[in-house]
């Protein structure tokens, strides 16, 4: 069989939407199974709305050997042929296609809404929801468990700390997990449908809040979707400056993620000591921008704070005050033999199950899998200034930590880098009107992992559609995997070394 | 054991004299925002155009800015085209009742202590129940972040709690989206009276720039009777933490 012709792209560069190739469904199918067989990343799959041929799906492949993005679409109907069964990587892409545009997916196993919302315009829902009711969030049917013995724990939606909220059921043989399933969606703001026909003032501010914790990532990668899209290049300082607020809020998150792991153990030492260094790393983020979370940091086009001369030096003085009381914080754990003798062996992942879920970021590289936007893909100052590939193999809780330590050591000196090296002139170029029926890919590696932004514009240059994926879209079902066999009590710590994001899935 | 005891010796005593003492934010640091009319073009709308949320709103001589509508942006500077608007550097932003944050030509009337028969309940003890109803996580980690060693909530007596049974009140994060609605309110009625609810950040007080979405309820108002509404997206720490020692009458004199 001819594999089809794919539109391959770099990272954020644009094409014409009618670029894009339209094949048969069936070759659509195959070829994604095929090259994530073969070693293809599934970055985006959704569904687009074609004015005269009803929905296309439409796919972005990424290759990390030769950094090429690869977008393909389909014509369907009401339903086609499920990938998953062949292609697990596509499980919770299809259940959100089914729930946002109302087709199904035929032969999809375990066919439930990810998000629970009525679906876009007039497409119908395919639960038979009524439209007058309001949607019961987690009211559907859950995998169970039946035998002598075995019971369900429900958890949620709300939790027991200052979390976000989201809905765990543990099937239990004792205290063991045989299986637990996520449901999530009560962060749902409808998002996506609000970006449709955009970008409006809200549009920038919607992309800060999609995931507060990731406030930089997402709006690396809007920015670099619109500059993408409207051809601005972005001046060399602000590029170094974004990756550092990039690397900054890397380091805040990993090293609270410590402090949380260490807390969920009961180790108060390095939870107390990392609870307050990620404050100092937002406070970093806080010297350059006021905002703890990176706020108003960047615009398209470039960034709208500059680390000058004077602040320079205050910043990287408290950068290695921060980085020095992290390294004592971080090694104390692995000092410890009874922190190590909890975190090793636990909520493992095998490279295999990793590849088949399509897990990313720091999950996917705790399992041996070297993948990392910021070096296969690389945008801005990654391009220029190269940052090393971490790696672990073990997939346990203790790799996804150890991971972290490792990641915020290489963030340290990749900050400290670029700070020595500021690029001189200026921090912003304007960015022009976005064009007509273009569309462009953006890719990010945020702290969780892969973000994908997909833009495409209409006839006006404004959005016809606007996809995005976090990576905690490809990673909740790692989590559920991981918690086969576990003891329940373990859930707190595999929980927390993977933290993902509810609002970043919900959307 | 050793290593324990000299990395905790190292890392020193960390938690902030406050609110003894004046604490130092960043210069570039975005508090209660202001502007200055007489630096106004005749008949300049640029910064209503401008803000995201629709939280500035002209009046006779001057603009109302809806703080709690406020994002604390740069947007609506960026458009002036005159430089009249400025955020100076005060953090101290909460408020007892909505239309206090409608700041202009009134100045922002702080939250007061709450009446005395709940004062006398909670003002040494309040157990708070966290619910995110929406919201981003950012509002969630600077709420969590005060119960580290830095800010140290406990000894002022606050604590959060896992179950409502065990609260005094709710600390509402977020829009309140449709999904959480239900949630939310089974968390309130959980909780025994007499009782409070607390707003934290844009969304949970108007919706933020969730405003006006059909998935969402534009703020707890509406929701669930709210004490105390403290603006930002999100609030700095000391934002929330001085929103809540006002609330117990703790901060009357600052």
């Amino acid at each position: 069989m001819v594999s089809p012709v794919t539109l391959n792209l770099k990272n954020s560069q644009a094409a014409n939407c009618s670029d894009i190739p339209v094949y048969p469904f069936s070759a659509f199918r195959d070829h994604i199974i095929t090259s994530v067989k073969n070693g293809a990343k599934l970055s985006a799959l959704f569904g687009n709305p074609v004015t005269d041929q009803g929905l296309q799906l439409m796919s972005v492949l990424s290759y990390p050997e030769s950094g090429t993005l690869s977008l393909l679409a389909a014509s369907v109907g009401e339903s086609y042929a499920s990938l998953t069964p062949d292609c697990p990587a596509a499980h919770w892409f299809e259940r959100e296609i089914a729930e946002q545009w109302g087709v199904t997916p035929l032969g999809h196993p375990w066919l439930k809404p990810i998000r629970f919302h009525q679906p876009f315009g007039n497409h119908a829902n395919i639960w038979g929801w009524n439209p007058d009711e309001a949607v019961k969030p987690g009211v559907t049917d859950f995998f169970q468990v039946k035998g002598e013995e075995v019971h369900e724990v429900a958890v949620g939606p709300i939790h027991a700390g200052v979390i976000e909220p989201g809905h765990f059921r543990f099937n239990c043989h004792g205290e063991t997990v045989l299986h637990l399933e996520i449901a999530l969606g009560y962060q749902h703001r409808g998002i996506e449908r609000a970006l449709q026909s955009g970008p409006d003032k809200k549009t920038l501010h919607m992309m800060e809040t999609l995931a507060g914790d990731t406030t930089i990532g997402h709006y690396t990668a809007y920015c670099q979707a619109l500059e993408g899209l409207s051809g601005c290049a972005v001046p060399p300082r602000a590029q170094a400056l974004r990756a550092m607020a990039l690397e900054l809020e890397r380091l805040a998150n990993h090293t609270g993620d410590l402090g949380a792991l260490a807390g969920d153990i009961g180790f108060l030492p390095t939870a107390s000591f990392c609870g307050r260094l990620r404050g100092d790393f937002l406070n970093l983020t806080a010297l350059i921008c006021g905002n703890r979370f990176g706020r108003d940091m960047i615009r398209p086009g470039g960034v709208l704070f500059d680390l000058e001369e004077q602040r320079k030096e205050k910043f990287l003085g408290n950068l290695e005050n921060a980085f020095r009381d992290v390294k004592r914080a971080a090694e104390l754990l692995w000092e410890s033999s009874s922190v190590v003798s909890r975190f090793e062996k636990v909520g493992v992942i095998t490279r295999e199950q990793a590849v088949q879920l399509g897990l990313v970021g720091p999950a996917a590289r705790a399992c041996g899998l070297a993948h990392d936007i910021r070096c296969d893909f690389p945008a801005g100052a990654y391009a220029d200034f190269k940052i090393p590939i971490c790696t672990q193999e073990a997939g346990d809780v203790n790799a996804r930590a150890y991971l972290r330590w490792m990641e915020i050591q290489k963030s340290v000196a990749y900050v400290r880098t670029l700070a020595n090296a500021l690029p001189p002139g200026p921090i912003r170029t304007p960015a022009g009107a976005l064009p007509a029926n273009r569309v462009a890919v953006s890719m990010v590696e945020g702290w969780r992992g892969e973000i994908c932004h997909v833009a495409m514009t209409d006839d006006v240059g404004k959005f016809h559609r606007y996809k995005v994926v976090d990576p905690s879209f490809h990673n909740w079902m790692g989590l559920a995997v991981a918690m086969r066999q576990q003891q329940i009590s373990d859930f707190p710590m595999c929980n927390k070394s993977f933290n993902l994001s509810y609002c970043g899935h919900d959307l | 054991m050793l290593k324990s005891l000299l990395a905790r010796w190292q890392q020193g005593y960390r938690t902030i004299p406050f609110p003894s003492e004046k604490v130092n934010l960043p210069d570039r640091f975005r508090g209660r925002p202001e502007i200055d009319p007489s630096k106004c073009p005749d008949g300049c709308r640029e910064c209503v155009k401008a803000c995201p949320t629709d939280a500035i709103l002209p009046t006779e001589n001057h603009f109302q800015i809806d703080l709690g509508r406020c994002l604390f942006c740069t947007d609506c500077q960026e458009a002036c085209p005159s430089g009249a608007i400025t955020h100076s550097s005060d953090y101290r932003l909460a408020a007892r009742k909505r239309n206090d944050l409608l700041v202009g030509e009134e100045v922002l009337r702080l939250a007061g202590a709450l009446e005395e028969k709940r004062k006398k309940l909670f003002g040494k003890s309040l157990k708070l129940r966290q619910v995110s109803a929406g919201g981003c996580n950012g509002c969630e980690a600077d709420v969590n972040v005060l119960q580290t060693i830095v800010f140290d909530l406990g000894r002022f007596g606050i604590q959060f709690v896992a179950s409502p049974r065990h609260a005094d009140g709710l600390l509402v994060t977020g829009p309140v989206t449709g999904n959480m609605s239900s949630a939310l309110h089974k968390a309130y009625e959980a909780i025994p009276s007499p009782k409070l609810v607390i707003a934290v950040g844009a969304c949970a007080i108007a919706g933020g720039p969730y405003m006006g979405q059909a998935e969402v309820k534009n703020g707890v108002d509406g929701e669930l009777p709210v004490d105390l509404y403290i603006p930002g997206c999100p609030p700095h720490p000391l934002t929330i933490l001085d929103g809540l020692l006002r609330l117990l009458g703790r901060l009357e004199k600052g």
